[in-house]
């Protein structure tokens, strides 16, 4: 049930993207997207935030950060 | 599912079309995106290779702290007491032949040093060593030509603990769109690691008969030591079993409009080999104690949308949405959202709230329920059913003149958050972030 109201959250969030569609944008307005909060990463200060997670929880990944590796376990 | 898939490949087209119709109408169609709005006089300035220079170098520090009632080391009962001091160092070089291409090296290095009163428990008695480190050097090189807007590159990363090494390679590729408002990445990964098979004492056979006056211990660091009288040990080294991980993972980011960029992520891992920890105990329903035994692989299937939006002049939404799926029946949703407000334009903090579900694996159990009839088995609170919440505030400086005037100290950043999850377990974390240039 959570997760079929989930996907279809997750799917309607796109269609509203889409609706809005895509703007080509010359580099002199894209001064709000290169802000340095605006990324789409991970902070650096996240990293081990990341780690701990990895370990307690029984998912991972699709967070670019790393999906195998270091047990990290003890 | 088929929903949410079919929907992101329609807008990543969608997005395509729209770029293609205005770069057709637009004046500049067949000038490369970055000469727009540049003088029409020529630049007659030669270009001069820069070599080698450090472009960026980070270090982060955090504490972690950790308590709970579910170790798996004792069956899903007893202390997860757990402290861990970790710091790492980013070095970034970075040199370029032409005026369009830069290559670039990152230079990783990591050190954890951690304390767990449940690894006290490995030994039957409760007295094993409960502290352990862990050292993880990386190595990347990446390509990019900004002319194309093309990047490649390779990875390598080791980490090493007293009773897991693991070994790891990447290649990984980008394109950016025409554009540059868009960009689609690869990543391959593939680890070998090497789990060391430390038993818990009571499941360790007496190698041979001790010799009067001594005793055969095993200790937590994985070895297991003749002792006598006067101090002498001897060390036997313990078989390792191999886990190999392979990862493919691909993401789309794309810029919407002048407030709005989104990414979606997705992850294909396989897993093999030995996915357990031997010396996670389970209780079974009559009372008597084995060792966790689960499949030698797993298929997980993460997928991810992250969307940041510049609400106003000085606030900014960051929100990540995870769906998880793996074939030992774990579901999973993550949801985050941050709020970074820009109190000025160099300072800004930075609340943030993550809400974390999770289902049971078919092969977890508590205490004592698992019967003798079952093929696999496990006590580990990472496979159980829960909830968590992770919330805190972060704060970051980047004055351009440096932190407290200090011109390559560029960047300084705070965050703190506290962990829950409804198996009762709790943490917290505090890491600093200090970015030089």
């Amino acid at each position: 049930m959570m997760i079929k109201l989930t996907m279809r959250l997750c799917a309607g969030m796109l269609l509203i993207i889409m609706a809005t569609s895509c703007v080509h944008l010359k580099e002199y307005q894209k001064s709000r997207i290169n802000d340095s909060e605006m990324a789409l990463s991970n902070r650096k200060a996240e990293k081990n935030e990341l780690n701990f997670q990895s370990y307690l929880e029984a998912s991972s990944g699709a967070n670019a950060g790393k999906t195998g590796g270091g047990c990290g376990c003890n | 599912m088929k929903k949410v898939l079919l929907s992101t490949i329609g807008f990543a087209f969608l997005c395509r079309l729209n770029s293609y119709a205005q770069l057709k109408n637009s004046p500049n169609v067949n000038k490369p995106l970055f000469y727009v709005g540049a003088p029409s006089k020529a630049d007659t300035t030669a270009y001069e290779a820069r070599p080698l220079y450090i472009d960026e170098f980070n270090l982060v520090s955090s504490y972690y702290s950790q308590t709970g009632d579910h170790s798996a080391i004792t069956g899903g009962i007893g202390t997860q007491n757990v402290t861990d001091i970790s710091n790492g160092i980013d070095l970034k070089l970075a040199w370029s032949n032409n005026g369009y291409s830069k290559n670039s090296l990152n230079i990783g290095l990591g050190i954890d040093h951690h304390t767990s009163a449940s690894s006290a428990f490995v030994t039957s008695t409760g007295g094993g060593k409960q502290d352990g480190s862990r050292v993880y050097p990386s190595f990347d090189w990446t390509y990019e030509n900004t002319k194309s807007g093309t990047s490649f590159g390779l990875g390598s990363y080791y980490s090493g603990e007293y009773n897991y090494k693991s070994l790891g390679a990447d290649l990984h590729f980008s394109q950016k769109t025409s554009d540059k408002n868009g960009e689609f990445s690869i990543k391959t990964q593939a680890y070998f690691d090497n789990v060391v098979m430390i038993y818990p004492t009571e499941f360790v056979a007496a190698v041979a008969p001790a010799p009067a006056g001594t005793t055969y211990i095993t200790t937590a660091s994985g070895n297991l030591v003749l002792s006598n009288g006067s101090g002498h040990k001897q060390s036997v080294s313990l078989p390792t079993s191999p886990r190999n991980t392979y990862t493919a993972s691909l993401s789309y980011s794309e810029i919407i409009n002048s407030r709005l960029q989104l990414a979606v992520l997705a992850d294909v891992v396989q897993q093999s080999g030995y996915l357990g920890l031997p010396y996670h105990r389970v209780y079974m329903s009559n009372g008597k104690d084995t060792l966790e035994h689960l499949p030698s692989s797993r298929f997980k299937l993460p997928l991810g949308l992250r969307a940041n939006y510049f609400l106003g002049d000085n606030i900014i939404l960051r929100s990540y949405y995870r769906y998880y799926m793996d074939d030992w029946n774990t579901r999973s949703n993550t949801a985050n959202i941050e709020v970074a407000f820009k109190v000025s334009p160099f300072f800004s903090i930075s609340p943030f709230y993550r809400y974390y579900t999770q289902t049971a694996a078919k092969y977890f159990a508590p205490y004592e329920v698992h019967t003798l009839k079952e093929t696999y088995y496990t006590s580990n609170y990472e496979y159980a059913a829960f909830n968590a919440s992770f919330f805190g505030a972060g704060f970051r400086i980047a004055p351009p003149k440096g932190v407290a005037g200090w011109q390559s100290l560029h960047e300084i950043e705070f965050r703190y958050g506290h962990y829950t999850q409804t198996t009762t377990l709790a943490s917290d974390v505090f890491s600093v972030s200090l970015g030089f240039k």
